[in-house]
């Protein structure tokens, strides 16, 4: 009843390929936009801020980038980590050599400097196929780890080897550094989120997101029918790249405040994998969904034995979380290996026929 | 020129100048290249079998020494701790096959790819959970592992060479002699890679897909322990030997994904070469530890001119 699609009518080829054919979707994204940017604010605290909605953005920004790259042109990378990397690194150059830069524009330009990076590690995929390519992308992991931790320009020659976010405002409020306040940065990375989805979903629903799942489906036969694989790749690599910067850049400048290169290993790649895994590849919701549930995960499993008031040691609750957290992947896979998003779908098919199934 | 010079000349006057020392990083570089194999040599048994790329082969090596150190720990005696070990492998093969993999039959290479690394986190987390976090002692008198060093002098110099190393490599050659034995003439062996070949025709003809996974995976967990030893016996056992066993990718990778020989080579190559790369390039030049990449960005530039590896089975495509 709720979600009843009979009586939309579309008279035109424009209205039936609109964002949102069904009107209930467009409710629906309304109401989540509400949530995100008045509910949320309003109630949640320092800790939730810091620890749950910041980190599950930033996280599915960067899923969403790797997801573009998987999951709709169909290269398998495990060099997201180090991509991130590429962006803070970049953006705190920037940062430091411009201090009269706005931060939107530096964070926006330092996705250039991965986006660069990711089209020269992407030249192999012209060659390379499948895990091949994989392991081809851990070159580019393991490599430009090594070089945030031997290129000491990278650092401005700190003795601590790490990246520091200085104080930075922007129209008098401070938005990153020790002195901004969480609900600041909340909004920003919210709005830089917002507008990057914007883009992204229109570019994998367009012409180009065609071709990218063309090559992803089979890429000889895409070659057959007149798609140029070198630049539906590398244009995918470039896209990818550019949003895993810009999350890379949000990453340490709204969230951590500083960073050494160790915070870029395989760990953090595999952990945006999942992401996008679990939450679904070839999919923009997916990103969300996975993001909630791979952040929100250790939080609540280290609180539940806390609030049982079991005795527990930390380091134990450590070991548990994470052999928790890799049967749930494992469950996840075998229950539903499209993807949370998957669920949701199938969710809505229920729903539009409810009450009445055939 | 100076670049020039310390690039193209000065390493290799160095390796003329001191041959003793050269000999000491080859057979360094021989030692861990022949464990880089080892482990590579579990990845391709896996994914002949059954094309699952299976990154927890990793863990399972540091999972199969935690396992035989705990137990003796928990003052099981070293030579009965073994087959225990062996045991608890098994019961973990069967556990993947049954949990995991059966479930899985059919669904994308990358989504089985995934699921391994669930199993990498979950036992990470049981190892931690039982056996503790901490670096531990491998059991290499227990065991009956010689240790001590030769030292040799050729050519007027001074050449170490311990005899843990030493068994290491014979080890190494034992065990891959008896897979290669057992893969081309005993039946099951044969029946492995049937089903590597084609999994529909070998079904066909009667070869039990369970049954063939929990062998191989079995393998796995026999070389994993294997590897295990021998490497704890170097370096300690910790869960820091998982990412030492991520190298094993790129071994792959040059050697190709579905042969045993290009692991073997692939493995020797890579420990050899990123010693040498190391010591007389990355240490003056590049400011040393070129090691964390020098393996992958070797495989990358392999894969470049032979996409399937150096031994790999060639790819065509069909549409």
């Amino acid at each position: 009843m709720l979600y009843r699609v009979a009586g939309q009518f579309k008279t035109s080829y424009k209205a039936d390929y609109a964002l949102f054919p069904v009107r209930q979707d467009a409710w629906l994204l309304a109401f989540i936009l509400l949530l995100a940017f008045v509910v949320f604010p309003m109630t949640a605290n320092e800790f939730t801020f810091r620890a749950l909605l910041i980190p599950v953005l930033i996280y599915s920004l960067a899923a969403l980038g790797l997801n573009i790259l998987t999951g709709y042109a169909g290269q398998l990378s495990l060099g997201t980590g180090a991509f991130m990397g590429v962006g803070a690194y970049a953006c705190y150059k920037l940062v430091t050599i411009f201090p009269e830069m706005n931060i939107v524009i530096a964070i926006a330009l330092s996705g250039f400097f991965s986006a660069t990076v990711g089209v020269a590690f992407g030249l192999p995929s012209l060659r390379i196929k499948g895990f091949y390519l994989a392991i081809a992308t851990l070159a580019a992991q393991f490599f430009l780890v090594w070089l945030f931790q031997k290129w000491a320009w990278l650092y401005n020659y700190n003795t601590s080897g790490a990246i520091q976010v200085p104080n930075i405002s922007m129209f008098g409020i401070p938005v990153a550094g020790p002195n901004a306040k969480a609900i600041t940065q909340y909004y920003f990375v919210l709005g830089i989120v917002c507008v990057v989805t914007f883009f992204a979903i229109n570019i994998t629903r367009g012409r180009i997101g065609r071709v990218w799942k063309a090559v992803r489906d089979m890429d000889i036969a895409a070659e057959l029918v007149g798609i140029n694989l070198m630049k539906a790749k590398l244009l995918a690599f470039f896209v990818s790249s550019y949003i895993v910067g810009v999350a890379g850049a949000l990453f340490v400048f709204l969230w951590r405040g500083a960073a050494e290169a160790e915070l870029f290993d395989i760990q953090l790649s595999f952990r945006v994998l999942f992401i996008a895994i679990i939450g679904g590849l070839g999919s923009i919701l997916g990103n969300y969904l996975g993001a909630i549930l791979i952040v929100a995960l250790p939080v609540v499993l280290s609180t539940v034995p806390r609030l049982f008031g079991l005795p527990i040691s930390s380091a134990m609750v450590e070991h548990l979380n994470i052999m928790i957290i890799g049967a749930l992947i494992i469950t996840f896979l075998i229950v539903e290996p499209h993807g949370l998003a998957r669920y949701w779908q199938i969710i809505r098919e229920k729903l539009i026929i409810w009450p009445f199934p055939h | 020129m100076d670049l020039l010079h310390s690039i193209l000349v000065k390493p290799f006057a160095d390796m003329v100048g001191a041959p003793d020392f050269l000999i000491q990083v080859l057979w360094e570089g021989t030692v861990s290249g022949v464990l880089y194999a080892l482990i590579a040599l579990g990845f391709v048994l896996i994914y002949k079998s059954s094309r699952i790329f299976n990154f927890a082969q990793g863990i399972m090596v540091v999972f199969a020494a935690l396992t035989l150190v705990g137990l003796h720990q928990m003052g099981v005696p070293a030579l009965l701790a073994l087959p225990l070990t062996l045991g608890v492998m098994f019961i973990l093969a069967v556990a993947i096959e049954r949990v995991v993999l059966r479930p899985l039959v059919n669904q994308p290479d990358i989504i089985l790819f995934m699921a391994t690394i669930g199993i990498t986190l979950f036992l990470i987390g049981l190892g931690e959970t039982i056996f503790g976090g901490e670096n531990k002692r491998m059991i290499t008198q227990e065991l009956m592992i010689p240790t001590g060093n030769s030292i040799f002098e050729p050519f007027g110099g001074f050449v170490s060479i311990e005899h843990k190393d030493v068994t290491a490599v014979v080890g190494a050659v034992i065990l891959v002699v008896a897979l290669l034995a057992f893969l081309n003439k005993s039946k099951m062996g044969r029946a492995i890679r049937a089903l590597g070949d084609d999994h529909q025709a070998a079904l066909s003809v009667g070869i039990s897909l369970s049954t063939i996974w929990v062998l191989v995976w079995f393998i796995a967990g026999v070389i994993a322990l294997v590897t295990g030893i021998v490497w704890g016996a170097r370096a300690g056992v910790s869960f820091a030997l998982e990412v030492i066993a991520l190298k094993a990718l790129p071994v792959l990778m040059l050697g190709g994904l579905e042969s045993v020989s290009g692991a073997i080579v692939g493995g020797l190559m890579i420990g050899i070469l990123e010693k040498l790369f190391e010591i007389y390039w990355g240490q003056p030049l590049l400011g040393g530890n070129t090691e964390a990449w020098f393996a992958y960005m070797l495989a990358l530039l392999v894969l470049l001119v032979r996409p399937q590896g150096l031994f790999g089975e060639k790819i065509i495509e069909r549409v």
